[in-house]
Formats: C-alpha cells, structure tokens, sequence
C-alpha cells in the first residue's frame, strides 16, 4: 500500500505494510536511522519523533497513521527549541552511551515548544517516559534549563 | 568516531610496540609486508604520521587508535586526553577511531599483561592504557621534534611543543603537527621517552575537556551496530528456547516464510532464526513460527524453588573459604551482642537501551563482523567457530555500543556467534543483521546472579567486630573459558569485596557455595560488589547501631591500616555536612556506605524521604578516589551514571522465574530508573591523587544500595535486606 507523509520537510512515498510501525519505516526504508529501537512498545521514548510537532512514539505509531502529516526527526530537528535543547546537550556533555539521546532530545524540545520555562516538574512530566540506562538525568534536567534561558535570552 | 578501516590498517607501516617492554623497532604489520619500502621514501608533507595508537594526519588532526570499547564510560575521551597530554596537542585537534580486532598489539593488558586478550572489562581502560598512551604520545611528540629539527637545521633542544604547534622561539620558526606529520614518519622511533611530571599536565585533570562524542551523540549521527547498512543486507531475529537449556526439536516454517518480506528461515545452534528484508517482516514472520522444544535438559526451576534450595546450602557444610582472619567462630561465641541477617538478590538483567545487535557478512575465506563488540578476541574464535574459519580471518569493526554495562563481553559471544551462524547458515549469500528485540534481551539471559547472603556478626568485649558470612550464589566463570580465573575453587568474580576484605577486622570469614543452576548469569556493572557491598555495608551499619557509635566514626576506627578508604569517607562526611544535625523531619533519613572496587574508592551518602512504602532519594553525596582524575567531567558522569543504575536495582531490579521462564519480558515489568526518580542532586567529590589512575565505569554502583537501605533505617526504623526494596513486605517481617 502506498502511503505519504512528509519527512523532515520532504515529500515521501512508501509502499508498505501500512501496520509497519513508523520506526521501522524510518530506519530500514528511509536511512533515518537517528531515531532509536528500544522497547518497541512505548515504554522507554527512544524512538521519539515529532509528528505535526507533537514528540510522538515512533515505535508503536504504524506508518500509516502518519500518512498525510509532518514527521520531523532528529535528522531534520531544526526549530529554535531543537537547536537550543542540541546546543545545551553538547555543551554539558550530556550523552554517555548516546543511544537514548535522540528520544531525549526530541521530548525535550517538544518541551520547550510548548512550555518554554519549565520546572523541574514540567521536566518530569514531559520526560518521565525516556528512559536513559546510563541514568544521564541529572545532565538532562539541567540542559533542558539551559536550552530554556538560552531560548528566554534569543530575540524574538 | 568510527571504526579504523581496513584500508588504514594495510597503511600502518611500522609497529612500535609501546607496552609494558618498551619500543620495538622495524615491525610491519600482518598482511603490510609489501609496504614495507613505503617508509623509506623522501618526507612529503602531506603523508601522516600512522602509528598503532596514533595518527597524525597533514590536517592537523590526532586520531587516538582507541583498542577500548566505547559503551558510554567516556573512553573516547579518557583515552584521546592521555595521548594529547604527552603530545602537548591542542583538544580541538584530537579525534579518536576504534582499534581493529589484533592481538598483541591491542590487548588489554590488564586482563593479560601479554596482551593475548583484546577487551573491555573490568574498569580498565584507563588503568591500562595509561603508561602505554603516554609512551604514545610522547613517541609522537618526539618524532615531531626531531622532524622540525631537521627540517629548520636547529638542536631539538631549541624547540618547544604547545597546543598543537611546533616552534623554534630563537628563528621564530612554527609548524603544526600535520605539517610536520610526513617527516616525523620518516625520523626513527626513538627508542626511548621522558614522560612528562604529573605536575606538568596541562589537560588531564584540568578542567573540563569536551567529550569527543558529544557533538554526533546529540545529534543522531553517531553509528551502532544496529545503524549499520550494507548493500543487500537481510534483517533476522531468532526464536529461542522458552527455557534455558532447551533445544530445537523441529521446526515448521510454512507459516513464516509465508510472510512479504521474510527471505530465509535456518535452524541455529540457539534456536531458528527467521531472517526478512527487514526487521518488522523477521518479527513477523518469527511471531508465526512454530518450533516444537526439546526441555529434556531445560532448567524448570522458578526464583522461589531456587531461593528454597539456596538456604538449604547455606545452612549446610559444603563451601569454599573466600577470606579469612582469625577464628570468626570463636569469637562470636565470645560476642556479648550477635546479629544474624539473611540478605537475598535478585537475578538483574543488564538492558543496555540498543539491543544487542551484530551485522556479518561472510565469504568462503572471510568473516567481517560490525558490532558494539566488548570482547574481539573472544569474539573472534566463537565467531571463527561458528562459520568454520580461523580467529585470525574474522574481522571486527567495533562501533560505538549502546550501553553495556557488561552484557556484551560473554564467554561464549552469544550475540556475535548468533549472527555468525546465520551468515554461515544462509551460506554467506547476504550480510545479515541480528537483532535481539527487547523481549529477547529481557528474557534471554546473562543475568548478574541470584544470590542469598547469611551473615553472623558481633561486637565483642574489647569492641572488636567478628564477621562470618556465606554466600550462596553461581559462580560466572565456571565452565567456560574463563574459569582460568578461579583461585582456590573461588570465582572472584561471584564473590570477593568482603569485610575481611575492605576493613581491619580481626576475626572474620567468608564462604561460597556455588550452586548448580542453569539459569546463565554474567558479570554485571561492578559484579561481585553488586551484593557484597551491600550484606557489608549494612551490616556495619548494624554493628555501629549496637556499639551505639556514629556510623562513620565506627567504620573510620575499622580502617586504619586502609588511607584511602578513610580520606574518601572523611571527604564525603565533610561535603555532605555529616556533622551537623540533619535537617530530618518525618521520614526522612540518611546513610553511608563504601567499597572498593576496581582500584578505586567510593564512598556516599543518601539522604532519603519516605512517604508511606515509597523511598525517593532527594541527594546523594558521592567521594572518589581513582588515582590520577584524568577526565574530571568524565569521572563525575560516571558517578552520577553509577549511582543512577545501582539504584535502579535497589528500587526496582528482579528477573524471576516462574517454573523455568522468565516473568519479565520490557520495560514494565523489568523496571529502571526514570528521570522523576533520579535523585535532584548528585555531588561528586574527587579525593586528590599522585598514584597512577584506576577506573570509574563501574565503582559509583556498589555503595547506593546500602546508602540508601542505611538512610530508610534512620528514616523508618526499618532495615531492608532485601533487593530490590519493599517495604511494605518489610514492615510485615
């Protein structure tokens, strides 16, 4: 079955199975290969992606439901809060095994879109469901902060 | 950040050897006998400068050849800080690329001084690369030198290296290392180098280096094994037994091969592994597979049965001595106040976030491998094994992993000979990608030990501790390859790290009896200190309550003879304001605890608040001492990463077993730490040190538990013996 969407800006055209869950489109028939297979059933955010900019499971999100809409990964993440959020991530060395940090960052700056000055409650509630084995949260809370006040401080 | 291609491998044209013995002029590389000449032509400046762990090229860049696995513990940066050190480099300029599979020359010398094993392990990274990268580093800087030296016709003497720029201050004559890089390849290696003063390090343990990795990490550029694509590459998952030590009997395909998508369906020495175009058609496919089991020698056991048989052999007589001092039977007939405590732990499964995943592509005389590989040498016989070729014809590129936390480096490689037997299976006709599903992870297997812990301890009149202590719990090593390491009939790796260990007592024992289980168990994150810290840690805890002395102040008067264990406890006392009256309150409480391990000391404390049966760590205060801090940033993200996953076992960690299957199967009922339950504050505190470094991946891990189930004593009243905690069924106790 054919199927379009647009991905990071691009008009594409699959012919799959439309249950095929739109990780699993992304990585092996589009070469995205930034967003992450964790659980594969929406229990640890790796496979976080934007879908009319809302952070979306990919994992359990069968490609055809995202016919017809924005899907933005972290290939083509270019928002201010995506560039922000990447920014603070690198400058407080955030990642250890990495692989996680996609999911993380796609959550993130889903966010900081919505809610640009968040608590640490915010942060808890809008992250609680990537999960990071190498337990880089501290890192995460303080980054999300400071993509936050660097954000705050950007000209409109 | 990418694995050292084959095409620079045959470019090497000489070999120093910097380990341990010193240089070793005029060796060629295997199969780089034709290049041999290449080194003897005319310097061109725009030739690099390729040495075993070190390349400059006529861009500037230093590339570390880092023979370490890069899993998340900051190697790619500990490492490349080392070379640049000794290099006098500037940070901007040094990239890093993973070795080849080739021992001697990246062997771990800390798991073989003969470097006969290349691996990542045991929180030796740092620790055994650290003489040889500064020989490295130094060769190299030398080498430059005396290129520049010759080049402006001036005594090497004359002439100073800083951040990456070579100069002669009398002439005012410059070069940077990559214009220097194809003369410096043509000067001899000299045979020996002055290594710098620790007092002149300008980069380790100065301040923040970025991480190497950071910028692709952030970004999802970086590769792992289960990123890799290749032209014509097959995707397959495999269906194993249901229960350990199950086989296939028979399988029928039909159903499967039915599935769009699916290419092949072969029986494996572990199980039938459906392979399709890709790995949603492979999934599919193996959902319809039918495979009729053959359990005969399957363990059927579940966690209760194995509990009940694990007190059995505690009570009985059959064990082997770990340690000993004095006579711990006489003295707690002595004893005026016993304890007796039974601790119990949990099987833990690793759940490193990529599933472990390998690619293999095979041909009639070679075996290429891409995976996040932990054990190459290991790997490459299993792998050989499996396809029916020689070690030395598999070659693994090793990518960044996705965690590990140990899962990867096993005995018998069972990911990576997995995939090989697909490839070999499939007959080589496509390179194929293995993925385990997190299911499969879950249930699959390589769990850190059940365990159940009796101690007897006490205070005699003269306040002397006598500690005796069994342990009940499968040895790891036993049976495979590495069973070479047991000393004594003891698995130091399933038990060690205990009291008579770490303090001064004078009357102390502990036992192991290892029972028959065929449930298969690994090294995990910090390994044997996972649950000996903790019986220790507690029971001390226990000891200092009936001495009715302060928990720190008791454990300091138990190690004198140990300065390093009592600085790190004094450092930490002190940052987390120990001293002073806690600012406690209704439920909340804090606690200590210290280990050793890996060489290195770590000491924290936890202050908890307890609502109700629920435990939320709000601070931990964490001391270190691993010799020489390298990468500081790095150390202190390991300590926080550490306490992060050990207190993910403390809360939440159990694999169990109902009649021989595994109960959990994702991240539901095999619970983890999520970032609302991370402690807000985490302090990391490096004690200072002249002594040569130690590791850190995996030391932050053992002390978070007792620290923990310590502060939920003073907290509740309540002491939590068993992992991971319930408090609720502690009360009822």
């Amino acid at each position: 079955m054919s199927i379009r969407l647009t991905v990071n800006g691009q008009a594409r055209e699959l012919d799959l199975d439309p249950q095929m869950p739109l990780l699993w489109a992304l990585r092996d028939h589009l070469a995205l290969t930034g967003t992450k297979f964790g659980c594969g059933m929406a229990l640890c955010g790796a496979c976080t992606v934007h879908i009319d900019g809302q952070p979306t499971r990919s994992c359990v999100t069968p490609v055809a439901a995202a016919a017809g809409r924005q899907v933005t990964t972290i290939e083509g993440l270019s928002t201010p809060a995506g560039r922000a959020v990447e920014a603070a991530w690198v400058a407080l060395d955030v990642p250890q095994c990495g692989y996680c940090q996609s999911g993380q960052i796609m959550s993130a700056a889903g966010l900081l879109a919505s809610n640009p000055r968040p608590t640490d409650a915010d942060i808890d509630g809008a992250m609680a469901g990537n999960i990071c084995r190498c337990a880089t949260y501290v890192r995460i809370r303080r980054a999300i902060h400071q993509a936050a006040a660097t954000l705050a401080a950007a000209p409109e | 950040m990418d694995f050292l291609p084959q095409m620079t491998r045959r470019q090497f044209v000489r070999l120093t050897t910097l380990a341990g013995s010193g240089l070793t002029l005029g060796l060629v590389l295997p199969g780089c006998g034709s290049r041999q000449g290449a080194s003897v032509g005319a310097p061109s400046a725009a030739e690099p400068l390729v040495m075993p762990f070190v390349r400059i090229a006529p861009d500037d860049t230093v590339t570390v050849i880092c023979k370490h696995l890069e899993a998340g513990q900051g190697v790619w940066t500990g490492l490349p800080a080392i070379v640049a050190e000794e290099l006098d480099a500037a940070w901007a300029q040094m990239r890093v690329a993973s070795a080849p599979a080739e021992v001697p020359m990246y062997g771990n010398l800390a798991l073989d001084p003969k470097g006969r094993i290349q691996g990542t392990g045991g929180s030796t990274a740092v620790a055994n690369s650290w003489m040889q990268l500064r020989r490295a580093g130094a060769t190299a800087r030398a080498m430059l030198v005396q290129a520049a030296a010759q080049r402006w016709s001036v005594p090497t003497g004359e002439i100073t290296v800083s951040a990456g720029i070579v100069t002669h201050t009398a002439s005012g004559r410059k070069a940077s290392f990559g214009e220097l890089a194809g003369g410096a390849a043509n000067v001899p290696v000299p045979e020996e180098v002055t290594l710098k003063d620790p007092s002149q390090f300008t980069l380790i343990g100065r301040g923040h280096l970025p991480r190497l990795d950071s910028r692709a990490k952030s970004s999802g550029r970086q590769t792992y094994a289960i990123d890799v694509e290749l032209p014509g590459m097959m995707t397959a998952v495999v269906l194993r037994p249901p229960r350990f030590g199950g086989k296939a009997a028979s399988f029928d395909a039909a159903k499967a091969k039915a599935v769009p998508g699916v290419v092949d369906v072969v029986a494996i020495p572990r199980g039938v592994a459906v392979v399709g175009r890709d790995l949603w058609s492979a999934k599919k496919g193996r959902d319809l597979l039918e495979v009729r089991w053959d359990e005969s020698a399957a363990e059927k056991r579940g966690t209760g049965q194995l509990l009940a048989e694990y007190r059995r052999l505690a009570a009985g007589e059959k064990a082997v001595t770990v340690s000993s001092r004095g006579d711990a039977d006489a003295a707690l007939r002595h004893a005026h106040k016993v304890i007796e405590a039974e601790f119990e732990f949990p099987y833990l499964a690793h759940a490193p976030m990529e599933p472990l995943t390998a690619v293999c592509r095979l041909s009639a005389d070679h075996c290429e491998i891409w995976a996040g590989d932990q054990f190459q040498t290991v790997d490459q016989m299993n792998a050989a094994r499996e396809v029916g070729l020689q070690p030395h014809q598999v070659a693994i590129n090793t990518l960044a992993a996705g965690g590990t936390f140990g899962r990867r480096a096993t005995p018998d490689s069972d990911y990576i000979s997995e995939v090989a037997s697909i490839a070999k299976a499939t007959g080589g006709r496509y390179p194929v990608r293995l993925i385990w599903t997190r299911e499969d992870d879950i249930t699959g297997g390589r769990y850190r030990p059940l365990n159940l812990h009796r101690i007897s301890a006490g205070l005699t009149s003269n306040g002397k501790v006598a500690f005796r202590q069994r342990v009940v719990g499968q040895s790891i090593v036993a049976g495979t390859p590495f069973a070479t390491m047991m000393k004594n009939g003891v698995d130091p790796t399933a038990v060690g790290g205990s009291a008579p260990e770490q303090y001064d007592l004078d009357d102390a024992s502990v036992s192991w009896t290892p029972p028959q289980v065929g449930i298969p168990v690994l090294w995990w994150r910090s390994v044997e200190n996972t649950h000996m810290a903790f019986s220790k840690e507690v029971m001390m805890d226990e000891l200092a309550e009936a001495a009715k002395e302060d928990p720190i102040a008791f454990r300091l008067a138990r190690l004198g003879s140990r300065p390093r264990h009592a600085a790190v406890l004094k450092l930490v006392a002190d940052k987390a304001g120990w001293d002073q009256p806690f600012a406690g309150g209704k439920g909340r409480g804090r606690g200590v605890a210290i280990q050793e391990s890996f060489g290195t000391v770590v000491a924290q404390i936890a202050e908890v608040t307890v609502t109700g049966n629920d435990i939320k760590v709000d601070r931990v205060v964490c001391a270190v001492d691993c010799g020489i801090a390298v990468t500081p940033d790095v150390i202190e993200a390991q300590m926080q990463s550490g306490i992060g996953f050990g207190l993910s076992a403390a809360l939440y960690g159990a694999i169990t077993l109902t009649d021989g299957r595994v109960d959990q199967s994702n991240f539901d009922g095999y619970r983890v730490l999520r970032i609302n339950e991370m402690p807000k504050v985490i302090e990391v505190y490096i004690a200072p040190s002249t002594q040569p470094p130690s590791g850190v991946g995996e030391p932050g891990t053992p002390p978070i538990a007792p620290a923990v189930a310590n502060a939920v004593r003073m907290a509740t009243g309540i002491r939590l013996r068993r992992l991971p905690f319930d408090l609720a069924a502690a009360r009822k106790a």
